[in-house]
């Protein structure tokens, strides 16, 4: 795929020439696009639907599709019952955390494999990028022993650093490098530049765009991880916040507030809801060059 | 292809080093950790490790309920996937025009990839549940049919697949939305010049030059539905009923983790990470021919 | 520049924050639980009235999951070495914990902190399910048993009288009266396996598993499939069938129908109480009576659900002191009592039962009497002193996935369950080659 975004075509299908059928092709693409968001929006509009309700309204049958009065009410129950703040903080650090040292190990990693010859690479080649796709849910009581050798247990390392072992990073960052053309490094070998100055000051602000979406995803992944963080967290302090949902998730026989629950669903989702909205543009962009 | 290389003895070393230390810890050392336990019969808290050879796949492949469950798995992940897409492409397609607000439709388009599966799950059970659930309620306005999807198969399997669908269709649809009109239109001029309609240009043009979308999608999309969709079937439908949601991913993980059967468990992570690097191999194989090109 | 000052900036946060907390000056005792929402802030007064009662132990109560998670979260933590001293684990985990071999028995560690508790004095039922040889090995916590709820108003709405049936025939008889008059749900229940199966056997006094239910030797075939079973899944299917039995899925997704005031006749956990009480505020009005028996069959009793608390292996000595302190104060009749009467969860002892009795609790609130009465109303039996298999959670699953087959009318009865008997007997021998 073309590498510089051409400017948009008028039609994929349907007659390019003609000025009429391109202001019906406007009227069709705001229609359907409005629909599909419509329909995509409507599972998270009935969310908030439900933590505006009353425990009452949320358990009578039929159900209903408006919005009520307790938003308040609500919001701040589960802010304080799950003790939110702390949660949602202690989501942002492993969230960033993660992404920030997943990008830093994977872009490294990518350049060696890219741009140096050395003994054993198609070893390392090899066992970076069988990881590439890996269910987490099965690994977890080995992964628990190894943070627990290393005393890792109920801190932010233990949080954060299993979440970097795959190889999505890498994998994105040597697609990217393999289209640079040669003559950039051969000229900064030709400067006299140290590869990592190469690295620094010629790789690294092009690959921006990949930083970007990359960036993305890793928030997401790190932020809406539940069970790890379940595993290896032991005070309340160190808890997530998508733990926080769960615990007032009504489960057995118990008061059924899944309004209040919903409440803290529609806090927690917010954040990374939010680094997709505002990154957009690189995310689509970044996932999109690389793949060629 | 690379040709050009730098020059030095130790820093390749270094620059790998973190990336193979976690994967070493994470990855390598849990994986021959299942490995090894799929050979035994072990007890949850380590007090019972008992030599099985190979018993726990003989009694995995044995069951025929474990067949039904791959078949399922494949059947599920196809339809998510190239439903999925073909949807996705159809309505970009139509979408493909020069207007206003594309940041804005790209935003919400895209951010049904930010819900966390526990939340999901929650707001599906919700939408769906046979009583309080606001789609049957609506259904019953048009139809008499109950669709219990506690008693009926196909319901919940469709219900699930609607789900999946939702969780990746604005991811799909933006992408194949940028793809679109990434492809200049000369191109497409050019075709119908030499007198292509506009369904021949799509197959003959267009298809083509979106073949490396596809394809990220495509990969995308099937390791969604093969192996992150658990959480959405334990909170929704927990594989029934009987066992007619219950994919590959989930049985192993409900085995190990609430049946504790480690052995047994691990005998099926063993057979869902051949299948990973079966797919990665795959996966490569395509990447590197289109790069090369 | 600026983004290798935010990877610094990051990593520092990171490093500073990830230190642990200092270790406190009071001995403290780790609690893992799976109670949440309001159950949840329930154990966190527990622990704090515990705390605040003496000042040389501390226990932390944290929530771990779901049970599944709970159980895994304190076997990950076994195995590398860094249990917490008290687990709470749900019933079917109760085999699995007795074999583990990582577990300090309640009644040994009482003793040997030189606590006497009258164990005579914990309800039959409560017991015997945990106890092995008259020995308590866990102590109990939040159980209870299913009874029989009913709408009074879709009653009333049908031109019944106002009484519970007590019989499956009287079930059958009112649940058609019911969707007659318009209900959309005759009968219904949740947790299938463990009303439907597990408690009816206990309750008409079968036997559910080889060697005693699995308390006098390791369990390796259910018997589910004799002629008891085939009748009592013959009767469903054919009330699904008819349309007066409606399958609202597994664990308790079925309260929910209850709770919107569609069912007229159901069967829960007697812990369904207080949910229930909220969810019909303003709306019906319900009453409660014991389980329906099916006539010819002997009495046993009902059988409980829920969780109790282990002690694992491997703390030191002053800790499990505080946890025998613990578990005193749980047993007092002052905790019993308000854990009883704030949950509707049972009263473990009898003594609670006494005091609450007294205190009018059960006058105000009836229906938290009627799984007391029925409880105490039944004979403990070998096939109703309670359930105890390997891997009964994959158990249950095999159970509740032949029910469905058999009530979407897939399968018939006795096929259905000759098929669950097949697929747990291998699941069961598993377990037992592991402890042969």
């Amino acid at each position: 795929m073309a590498r510089t975004l051409a400017p948009p075509t008028a039609l994929a299908i349907g007659a390019p020439s003609r000025v009429k059928a391109r202001d019906w092709s406007g009227i069709v693409a705001h229609a359907i696009l409005l629909a599909a968001v419509a329909v995509l929006a409507f599972p998270l509009y009935y969310a908030f639907v439900i933590s505006t309700q009353t425990l009452s309204q949320v358990t009578s049958l039929p159900p209903r599709p408006w919005p009520s009065t307790a938003l308040f009410s609500n919001y701040a129950e589960a802010w304080q019952r799950a003790h939110m703040g702390r949660l949602l903080l202690n989501s942002a650090i492993v969230a960033l955390g993660v992404a920030f040292g997943k990008i830093a190990i994977s872009l490294l990693s990518a350049f060696a494999i890219v741009y140096f010859n050395f003994r054993g690479k198609q070893v390392v080649f090899w066992m970076i990028f069988v990881t590439l796709m890996l269910p987490v849910p099965v690994r977890i009581v080995s992964t628990y022993q190894v943070i627990s050798v290393l005393g890792w247990v109920n801190t932010y390392w233990g949080l954060t650093v299993p979440l970097m072992a795959s190889a999505t990073g890498t994998f994105l960052f040597r697609q990217f490098y393999q289209t640079m053309p040669d003559s950039l490094a051969e000229a900064a070998q030709l400067d006299g530049a140290h590869p990592m100055r190469f690295l620094w000051s010629i790789l690294l602000p092009l690959s921006k765009a990949n930083m970007a979406a990359l960036f993305v995803i890793l928030f997401v992944y790190g932020w809406n991880d539940y069970l790890w963080p379940l595993m290896i967290t032991n005070t309340p302090e160190m808890r997530t916040a998508v733990i926080g949902i769960e615990s007032l998730v009504p489960r057995t026989s118990q008061l059924p507030e899944w309004n209040v629950a919903m409440a803290a669903a529609m806090m927690v989702l917010l954040p990374p809801v939010g680094v997709i909205v505002v990154m957009q543009r690189w995310f689509v962009k970044g996932l999109i060059e690389t793949e060629k | 292809m690379k040709r050009f290389v730098f020059r030095n003895r130790w820093l390749p070393y270094a620059l790998v080093a973190p990336q193979v230390a976690v994967t070493l810890a994470f990855f390598f050392w849990p994986a021959f950790d299942s490995l090894r336990l799929s050979l035994y019969r072990a007890s949850p808290f380590g007090d019972r490790l008992i030599w099985a050879g190979f018993a726990n796949f003989e009694r995995l492949f044995r069951d025929p309920a474990y067949l039904r469950s791959a078949l399922t798995s494949f059947v599920f992940s196809f339809v998510v996937t190239f439903a999925g897409l073909a949807l996705a492409l159809l309505l970009a397609s139509f979408a493909n025009a020069k207007i206003r607000g594309l940041a804005v439709y790209r935003s919400l388009l895209l951010w049904p990839y930010g819900i966390a599966p526990a939340i999901a799950g929650i707001i599906w059970l919700f939408i769906f549940h046979p009583s309080y659930g606001i789609l049957p309620w609506v259904l019953s306005f048009v139809t008499a049919y109950q669709f219990n999807w506690f008693l009926k198969g196909w319901v919940a399997m469709t219900l699930i697949v609607m789900a999946a669908i939702w969780k990746q269709f604005g991811y799909n649809l933006a992408f194949y939305l940028a793809g679109l009109q990434a492809i200049e239109a000369s191109v497409l001029e050019a075709a119908s010049v030499d007198g292509a309609g506009p369904i021949r240009r799509f197959f003959a043009v267009t298809f083509p030059l979106l073949s490396p979308v596809t394809f990220f999608l495509f990969t995308l999309n099937m390791t969604f539905s093969f192996f992150d969709t658990f959480g959405l079937i334990h909170s929704v439908t927990q594989g029934g009923p009987g066992d007619a949601t219950s994919i590959l991913v989930y049985r192993a993980w409900k085995d190990g983790f609430e049946g504790l059967q480690l052995g047994f468990s691990a005998a099926q992570s063993v057979v869902l990470m051949a299948l990973v690097i079966l797919l990665t191999a795959f996966q490569f194989r395509f990447a590197e021919k289109r790069v090369t090109y | 520049m600026e983004r290798r000052a935010g990877i610094v900036l990051v990593l520092t946060v990171v490093l500073l924050v990830g230190v642990p907390a200092p270790a406190l000056a009071r001995t403290e005792i780790q609690w893992w639980h799976a109670m949440t929402a309001v159950l949840g802030e329930r154990v966190n007064e527990i622990a704090a009235k515990f705390n605040a009662s003496q000042n040389e132990y501390e226990v932390k109560a944290i929530y771990k999951g779901s049970y599944p998670d709970t159980l895994n979260a304190a076997i990950a933590a076994y195995r590398a070495k860094q249990p917490p001293h008290i687990v709470q684990v749900f019933e079917v985990g109760t085999q699995t914990m007795l074999s583990s071999g990582a577990v300090y028995p309640v009644f040994q560690l009482m003793r040997d902190n030189g606590i006497a508790v009258d164990w005579n004095d914990l309800i039959g039922p409560v017991k015997s399910y945990y106890s092995t040889a008259g020995n308590l090995y866990s102590m109990a916590f939040n159980s209870s048993t299913p009874i029989l709820f009913y709408n009074k108003d879709l009653f009333k709405k049908a031109g019944l009288a106002d009484t519970p049936p007590a019989t499956w025939d009287e079930v059958e008889a009112i649940a058609k009266k019911l969707t007659g008059a318009g209900a959309k749900c005759g009968f219904s229940a949740a947790w299938p396996s463990w009303t439907l199966v597990e408690n009816m056997y206990a309750l008409h006094d079968q036997p559910f598993a080889d060697h005693a239910n699995g308390f006098d030797g390791l369990a390796t075939r259910l018997q589910i499939n004799g002629a008891f079973g085939v009748t009592m899944m013959e009767l469903l299917q054919r009330g699904a069938k008819e349309g007066w039995f409606t399958y609202n899925g597994r664990l308790n997704k079925a309260e929910a129908n209850m709770g919107g005031g569609e069912c007229g006749i159901f069967l829960s956990s007697s812990a369904y109480i207080g949910n229930l009480t909220r969810a019909s505020d303003g709306k019906f009005t319900w009453g409660t009576g014991a389980l329906p028996r099916m006539s010819g069959y002997p009495q046993g009793n009902s059988i409980i659900g829920g969780a109790t608390l282990w002690v694992m292996k491997g703390a030191k000595p002053e800790e499990y002191k505080g946890v025998a302190q613990f578990f005193k104060y749980l047993a007092s009749t002052e905790n019993q009592a308000w854990w009883a009467g704030v949950t509707g969860y049972l009263p473990l002892t009898n003594a609670a039962v006494k005091a609450m009795e007294s205190s009018g609790h059960f006058q105000k609130n009836p229906s938290q009497r009627t799984a007391v009465t029925q409880m105490l109303g039944g004979k403990t039996t070998p096939n109703s002193q309670g359930i105890r298999l390997g891997n009964f959670a994959s158990v249950r699953d095999a159970i509740e996935e032949q029910m469905e087959n058999i009530f979407s009318g897939k399968k018939a009865a006795k096929q259905g369950l000759d098929d669950a008997v097949a697929k747990s007997g291998e699941i069961l021998k598993e377990f037992a080659a592991l402890y042969k």
